[in-house]
């Protein structure tokens, strides 16, 4: 194996500024989507679970959807086949004049398709609360909307901290993907300072490492979070 | 936007097969060396040798940890600077795949073997089996009996993540539709058709996988 070591490229003028780019556009990246999934993922949840037929279904449709078509070909028909089938302006508009459009778009792309992930989360949650607590909520005289708000979502979004945890790291790892419609996160500068320097072992090391810290940190808050909020006599969902 | 023009399809379906033969081969051999490597990491974090049992710890977290892009990435510059020659790019994706699926089917490999009871091995070793072959031919079977569904379902996640050799060009399904839709111009068609071809194989997948869950809970 032919090598030359350079270790210190990677703290070098200016790489060691692409790497921090990196960074910051693949927690911005994950953070937005996160907000799409978990808010739209819950909903979805609620619905999955509710006495209502039709919410029943949609929210089972929407999960078949995106679950059974690969993230990578959901990212490329919200970039490339989407603004085709709106009208003209519109489509103008979302393919060029949006801000940032590949960012935007793949928040959005990323999004929805966790946001089918955390809806079975959440169903699972919900289930796992049981019926009874729900008949007893009932018994009270509690609607179901209030039944949801008071006793089946609190009880339910504590026992799923870490299943949701896991999901958010998975956003994290997913917003890679965006490489590919140009958006240039962590993964994309690391590619580009290989191919400026051909010093791909260091490049793919920093990556290697930044996500790896970056994973384990988000696991070890949210188990402290976890254990704060745990509701007693109940296990985790895992 | 023109008409939705089906003929593009039609015209390149030989093309398109040969890519989604790629997929599928990737996929099946992906499957077989990660459950192989995955067993392998199982069976020593269970074991709870020291040191190893830490090591095989060490790597599915490791590798849960990264991205699988990146994991495709290290291989393809990984590979041929160790071989010293190029190779084809099927080789150092698939060595990446297995690598990273490993460590999620040892996961669901490791939930299947502790989902046995203990009275198992017990009632093994007591008819004088060694630990190993106690494993080999009373808990791994039943293991993985209760695995079946789990392992279809992430055969059914290798399936769809197969699809991001795209960042090293390797013509798979989506890279040869890609390339006919660059080529003729037709992104929409070929991206709503792959889409489509691909959610039939995977959602005809979980709807056995959930069969097999059924079936098992009878």
């Amino acid at each position: 194996m032919n090598y030359n070591w350079n270790w210190g490229i990677l703290f070098r003028d200016p790489y060691l500024g692409w790497l921090v780019d990196g960074l910051f556009w693949t927690i911005s990246l994950s953070l937005c989507a996160w907000v799409i999934a978990f808010s739209l993922g819950s909903l979805l949840g609620i619905m999955r679970t509710s006495s209502s037929r039709v919410l029943r279904l949609l929210g089972t449709v929407y999960v078949e959807l995106f679950r059974n078509v690969p993230l990578l070909v959901q990212l490329f028909l919200w970039y490339f086949v989407f603004p085709e089938l709106l009208p003209d302006d519109a489509g103008r508009w979302v393919k060029r004049e949006m801000p940032m459009p590949a960012l935007s778009t793949a928040i959005l792309a990323i999004g929805l398709y966790t946001a089918s992930r955390v809806c079975e989360q959440v169903r699972s949650g919900i289930e796992a609360v049981g019926v009874g607590q729900q008949n007893a909520g009932k018994a009270i005289g509690m609607t179901e909307p209030q039944v949801y708000k008071h006793v089946l979502l609190p009880n339910a979004f504590r026992i799923i901290i870490p299943p949701l945890t896991s999901e958010f790291l998975t956003i994290f790892k997913n917003s890679s993907l965006a490489l590919t419609i140009g958006v240039v996160e962590l993964t994309a500068m690391t590619r580009q300072i290989e191919e400026y320097t051909f010093q791909g072992f260091e490049a793919f090391t920093a990556a290697t490492v930044i996500y790896s810290v970056v994973t384990f940190t988000v696991m070890f808050l949210m188990r402290i979070v976890e254990r704060r909020v745990r509701v007693p006599g109940m296990i985790p969902v895992s | 936007m023109g008409e939705f023009d089906y003929s593009v399809i039609f015209d390149n379906i030989p093309f398109l097969i040969d890519g989604l033969k790629v997929t599928f081969l990737l996929t099946i051999l992906a499957v077989i060396g990660g459950m192989i490597l995955g067993t392998l990491l199982a069976l020593i974090r269970i074991a709870q040798i020291p040191v190893l049992s830490w090591i095989a710890a060490a790597y599915v977290n490791f590798f849960r940890s990264l991205p699988l892009i990146l994991v495709i990435f290290w291989l393809y510059f990984l590979v041929p600077l160790f071989l010293g020659r190029p190779v084809g790019s099927f080789y150092s994706v698939l060595i990446a795949f297995v690598l990273f699926e490993a460590a999620y089917y040892s996961e669901i490999i490791r939930a299947g073997i502790s989902s046995v009871r203990s009275g198992q091995i017990a009632a093994g070793r007591a008819i004088g089996l060694t630990y190993p072959q106690t494993m080999r031919h009373i808990v791994l079977p039943q293991a993985f009996r209760s695995m079946l569904p789990v392992l279809l379902t992430q055969a059914i996640v290798l399936f769809q993540d197969t699809s991001l050799v795209y960042v090293v060009g390797l013509k798979d399904f989506l890279v040869s539709a890609e390339l006919i839709a660059n080529r003729d111009q037709r992104l929409v068609e070929m991206f709503v058709f792959v889409a489509i071809v691909y959610f039939i194989f995977c959602f005809a997948g979980s709807l056995y996988a959930r069969h097999l869950q059924r079936k098992l809970a009878t």
